[in-house]
C-alpha cells in the first residue's frame, strides 16, 4: 500500500473520532447551561471544555466573551478551528476522496453523504439549529462510516491504519477530557468531594457518552475514583484509556504481523510497552502521585505512538 | 442553417431511434423528473463533479446528465471505428518518425518549422523509441456529425484525453436507472474499457522488466478538475493512484514508497502535463512530478503513458496535416476527414478569414476547453471586432474553420424534448493491438442554438449507445 494512502486512512480515522469529541463537547455545554450556576456562572465549565480540546486561545482570541451561540459555532461551523465537527469531517472526506480506491462503496458513500448533508446544514439559519440536532446529525454519520468500515472493509492493511487512528485519537481524547478536571479543579480545591465536583464527573462521563454504562459497571455513587477508573483502566468501557490503547496495539500488530520482518516495529514495541505500563497500574496510585501528571504522560505517549508509526510505514522507506 | 437531427430521416423516426420514440412518448412528465432528480442523486452521491478553473463557485458541480441516449447503428459504428483506428496509427507513425529521421518533413509533406518549432516538440526525447514504437496510448478524437454520412475529425488528443469515466459512469447509470431500456435492445457494453486500458499499459512495459508489470496512474493531486477520473480508473484497473510524492528514483528505475518499503513502477499513466514531469529536466519549480524520472526513461527503466513529446501530433497546426499522415505512412485514403481549416500564417487563409470572420469559428492554437475562441455566428459584432485585433496582433496563434451545422439529438429540456447540438469523444487505446469499445463519450450544448459543447461552457453529456447486429 502507498504511504501517503495509508496516512491519509490513518488520519480519516482520526478526523472521524474528533469530530464525535467536539459533537460530544457540545452536548455537554448545552447540558451545564440547563443547571443552576455556580458562583461565576457556566463560564467556567465552559473555557474547561475548550481547554480539554486544546482550543481554549483559539476562541478567546477570535470571539471573546463565552455565549452558548458563540461556542457552538466555534465547535461545530468554524473552518478555522481544527478540531470543529466541519473541519474534521470536511478533512476525513477530502481524506476519503483521496483515496477512493482504497475504501468501498459503501464507505465512501456515507462518508459523502454526510459531507453533502452537512454542507446543507451549513446554509440553515443558526436560529433555526437546534443543538440536539446538531450533535445528532454528527454521532449518526459518524456511525454509519464507522458501521460501513466494520462491515464492508477488507480486513487489510488499510483497515488496521484506519482503525489505528481512531484508537489513536479516542485514547487521546478520553485523556483530554479527562485532564479538564485539572483545569477546574486546580484553582479551587474546597470544591473536591462538594456536590460541584461529583457534578463535574458527571459531566465528563456524559460526555464520552458513558453515563448508564458507568451504572452498569459499578452501580452506586459517582465519584472520582470509580469514574478515572472507569475511563482509564476498566477494559469494558468502550471509551477508556486501555481500551483506546489496547485496540491501537492490536492493529499495530496487525501490520507488524503482515509486514513481517523487513519493515520496522518501533510504533507496535512503544504502543506495546504502554499498554503494560497501564495494565499494572491501580487507580489509587495514579492519583497519588497527580491525575494530571498521569494524564500528561499518557498523551505524550500516545503523540509517540503516533510519530512513530509515521517512522515505520508512512515514509515508505526513505 | 439546418442541422441534421440524428432522430429523423424527413419525417419519419429512424431505426436505431424508434424504440426511444415510444419510451418518450409513453413517459409520464412527472416520472421524468423523478428519474432526472434520482440521476443527480446517484452522480453527487459516486462524487462524479467537475471543477472549472479559474469559475470559481462550487468545486463540486456536477456536469448535467441528459438521460436521453445518443445511438448508433453497428453499420455506422464500423465504419467510424475504422476511421478512428487508422487515424490512431498514422498520428503514431508520425510521433515515431518526427522524433527519428523525420521522413514526412524531408518530403516536405509538412513544413519542418511546424515540428521543430513547437512548443509541444521535445527536443530531450529524440531518438528515444518507446516500447512497440508506441507514443500516444490513449487517444480522444473529437467527432461531430454534420449529415447521415458525414462525419469529421475536430481535434485529436493524443495527451491525457479526459472524460472517459463520463463514458462508464453514465452507462452505469442508465443501466441502474431504466434496465427494460436494455433488457429490450441489443446495445454493446463499454465497461471492458479499464480491462482494455490496463492490459494496453502492460503491453508496453520496458524490456527490463521481469514478470508482471506494475502499472500506476500519476495525478497532479486531488484538486485536479479531473481527479475523479484519475481514481476512478485506478480503482477499476486495480492499480495504485500515485502523486509525484509517492514516486523517487533510485539508480535506474523508479519506485513508489509503500508501508513495506519502495517497490518498483514499471508503467506509468501519467495525467500530468510534459512541463511537470521531472523538474530536473523540464520546469524547475514543478512540486507535482519526479526528479530523474526522464533519464530513467531514456535509460529504459520505465514507461510513460503518453511518451513525453507526444502532444506535437495533436497541435492545432499539425492537425491540418493528419489526412496527410494517413497518405504518407499507411498508403490509404483517410477514412475520417478533417474540417476545413484555415491556418491564419498563410496570406491568403488570412485574408480569407479577415473577409468573412463573421461566419467563421476561430481558435488558438493552443488552446482548450473552449477558451479563448470565437464563435463569428452567435457573437455581437463588437465581439467580432475586439477578436479581430488578437489575430491582427498574432496571426500564427489562430486557425479558422467554417461554422459546422452541428448535427443535433433529442435532448431532455425544460419544455419536454427538444433537439440540441452534440459531438463525441471514443477512446482509441494503442498498444500491441489497437482496441476501441464500442461508445463514447458525447457532450451536449444544453442551451438552444448553442454549438459549443465543452463543460466548462455549460455543455452535458449523454450516454451513447452502439447497438449490435
Amino acid at each position: 500500500m502507498l504511504s501517503r494512502t495509508a496516512a491519509n486512512l490513518f488520519w480519516m480515522g482520526r478526523h472521524l473520532e474528533r469530530a464525535e469529541t467536539a459533537a460530544r463537547l457540545i452536548d455537554v455545554g448545552q447540558r451545564i447551561t440547563l443547571l443552576p450556576n455556580t458562583e461565576q456562572g457556566y463560564q467556567n465549565e465552559w473555557t474547561s471544555l475548550l481547554q480539554a480540546s486544546g482550543t481554549a486561545d483559539a476562541f478567546a482570541a477570535k470571539y471573546g466573551e463565552v455565549t452558548q451561540e458563540k461556542i457552538e459555532e466555534f465547535l461545530f461551523f468554524d473552518r478555522e478551528n481544527p478540531s470543529s465537527v466541519v473541519y474534521c469531517l470536511e478533512k476525513a472526506r477530502e481524506s476519503g476522496r483521496i483515496v477512493r480506491t482504497a475504501l468501498t462503496g459503501q464507505v465512501w458513500d456515507a462518508l459523502n453523504v454526510a459531507y453533502q448533508e452537512l454542507r446543507r446544514m451549513e446554509r440553515i439559519p443558526r436560529g433555526k439549529l437546534d443543538t440536539a440536532e446538531m450533535t445528532e446529525f454528527t454521532t449518526r454519520h459518524a456511525s454509519t462510516v464507522r458501521g460501513a468500515i466494520n462491515a464492508t472493509q477488507l480486513r487489510n492493511d488499510g483497515w488496521h491504519f484506519m482503525n489505528l487512528g481512531y484508537g489513536l485519537e479516542r485514547a487521546d481524547a478520553t485523556a483530554r477530557l479527562l485532564d479538564v478536571k485539572y483545569f477546574v479543579l486546580l484553582p479551587r480545591i474546597e470544591f473536591v468531594g462538594s456536590g460541584l465536583d461529583t457534578y463535574q464527573w458527571q459531566v465528563i462521563l456524559r460526555a464520552l457518552s458513558a453515563h448508564r454504562a458507568f451504572h452498569w459497571a459499578y452501580g452506586g455513587d459517582v465519584t472520582a475514583g470509580r469514574v478515572a477508573d472507569f475511563l482509564i483502566l476498566n477494559g469494558e468501557s468502550p471509551r477508556s484509556l486501555i481500551t483506546s490503547l489496547y485496540e491501537a496495539v492490536w492493529h499495530l500488530e496487525g501490520l507488524a504481523r503482515r509486514y513481517g520482518d523487513q519493515v520496522p516495529t518501533t510504533a507496535r514495541d512503544k504502543s506495546r510497552e504502554v499498554l503494560d505500563r497501564l495494565q499494572n497500574q491501580q487507580i489509587d496510585t495514579i492519583f497519588d502521585d497527580g491525575l494530571h501528571e498521569f494524564l500528561t504522560w499518557f498523551i505524550t505517549e500516545i503523540g509517540n505512538i503516533a510519530t512513530l508509526t509515521h517512522q515505520d510505514y508512512l515514509r515508505g522507506g526513505s | 442553417m439546418s442541422y441534421y437531427n440524428e432522430m429523423f430521416e424527413g419525417k419519419q423516426v429512424r431505426e436505431p431511434y424508434a424504440m426511444l420514440r415510444a419510451w418518450v412518448d409513453t413517459m409520464p412528465d412527472d416520472f421524468r423528473q423523478m428519474k432526472q432528480a434520482e440521476a443527480e442523486a446517484l452522480f453527487r452521491r459516486i462524487g462524479i463533479t467537475f471543477a472549472v478553473y479559474g469559475e470559481g463557485g462550487d468545486p463540486d458541480r456536477l456536469i448535467p446528465f441528459d438521460m436521453m441516449p445518443r445511438v448508433f447503428e453497428q453499420n455506422e459504428w464500423r465504419k467510424l471505428e475504422r476511421g478512428i483506428k487508422q487515424r490512431a496509427r498514422a498520428l503514431n507513425a508520425f510521433l515515431r518518425d518526427v522524433y527519428g529521421r523525420a521522413e514526412i518533413v524531408r518530403a516536405g509533406r509538412i513544413p519542418a518549422r511546424l515540428v521543430y518549432q513547437n512548443e509541444a516538440y521535445e527536443k530531450s526525447v529524440v531518438g528515444v523509441v518507446p516500447p512497440r514504437g508506441v507514443y500516444s496510448h490513449i487517444i480522444g478524437i473529437d467527432l461531430v456529425r454534420t449529415g447521415k454520412d458525414e462525419f469529421f475529425v475536430l481535434e485529436d488528443n493524443c495527451r491525457t484525453p479526459s472524460g472517459v469515466s463520463y463514458m462508464l459512469e453514465n452507462r452505469e447509470i442508465m443501466m441502474r436507472m431504466f434496465p427494460q431500456l436494455f433488457r429490450n435492445n441489443r446495445i454493446e457494453p463499454v465497461d471492458q474499457y479499464p480491462e482494455l486500458l490496463r492490459r494496453t499499459l502492460e503491453s508496453v512495459a520496458p524490456a527490463k522488466c521481469d514478470g508482471r508489470p506494475t502499472c500506476v496512474i500519476l495525478t497532479p493531486g486531488h484538486f485536479n478538475s479531473a481527479y475523479y477520473e484519475h481514481s476512478f480508473l485506478a480503482n477499476l484497473m486495480g492499480v495504485e493512484l500515485v502523486e509525484g510524492q509517492d514516486l523517487f528514483v533510485d539508480g535506474e528505475f523508479v519506485y513508489m514508497r509503500t508501508t513495506q518499503g519502495p517497490k518498483r513502477v514499471d508503467v506509468i499513466y501519467r495525467r500530468l502535463d510534459d512541463p511537470y514531469l521531472d523538474p530536473l529536466c523540464f520546469r524547475p519549480d514543478s512540486m507535482l512530478g519526479v526528479p530523474g524520472l526522464m533519464d530513467v526513461y531514456r535509460s529504459g527503466g520505465v514507461s510513460i503513458c503518453s511518451a513525453p513529446g507526444a502532444g506535437v501530433a495533436d497541435d492545432k497546426a499539425i492537425y491540418t496535416f493528419v489526412p496527410e499522415m494517413v497518405r504518407f505512412y499507411l498508403g490509404e485514403e483517410p477514412i475520417l476527414n478533417n474540417v476545413q481549416t484555415w491556418t491564419l500564417w498563410k496570406d491568403d487563409d488570412y485574408k480569407y478569414v479577415m473577409e468573412n470572420l463573421p461566419e467563421l469559428v476561430v481558435k488558438e492554437v493552443h488552446g482548450s476547453g473552449g477558451y479563448g475562441m470565437l464563435v463569428g455566428p452567435k457573437s455581437t459584432k463588437a465581439e467580432v471586432e475586439e477578436f479581430r485585433k488578437k489575430i491582427e496582433a498574432n496571426p500564427g496563434n489562430y486557425i479558422a474553420q467554417p461554422t459546422l451545422s452541428l448535427s443535433t439529438c433529442p435532448t431532455f429540456v425544460e419544455e419536454g424534448i427538444a433537439p440540441r447540438h452534440v459531438d463525441l469523444r471514443p477512446f482509441c487505446l494503442c498498444g500491441d493491438r489497437i482496441e476501441l469499445v464500442p461508445g463514447g463519450l458525447t457532450r451536449v450544448a444544453l442551451r438552444e442554438g448553442s454549438l459549443v459543447v465543452n463543460s466548462s461552457q455549460g455543455g452535458g453529456v449523454k450516454d451513447t449507445w452502439v447497438l449490435s447486429e
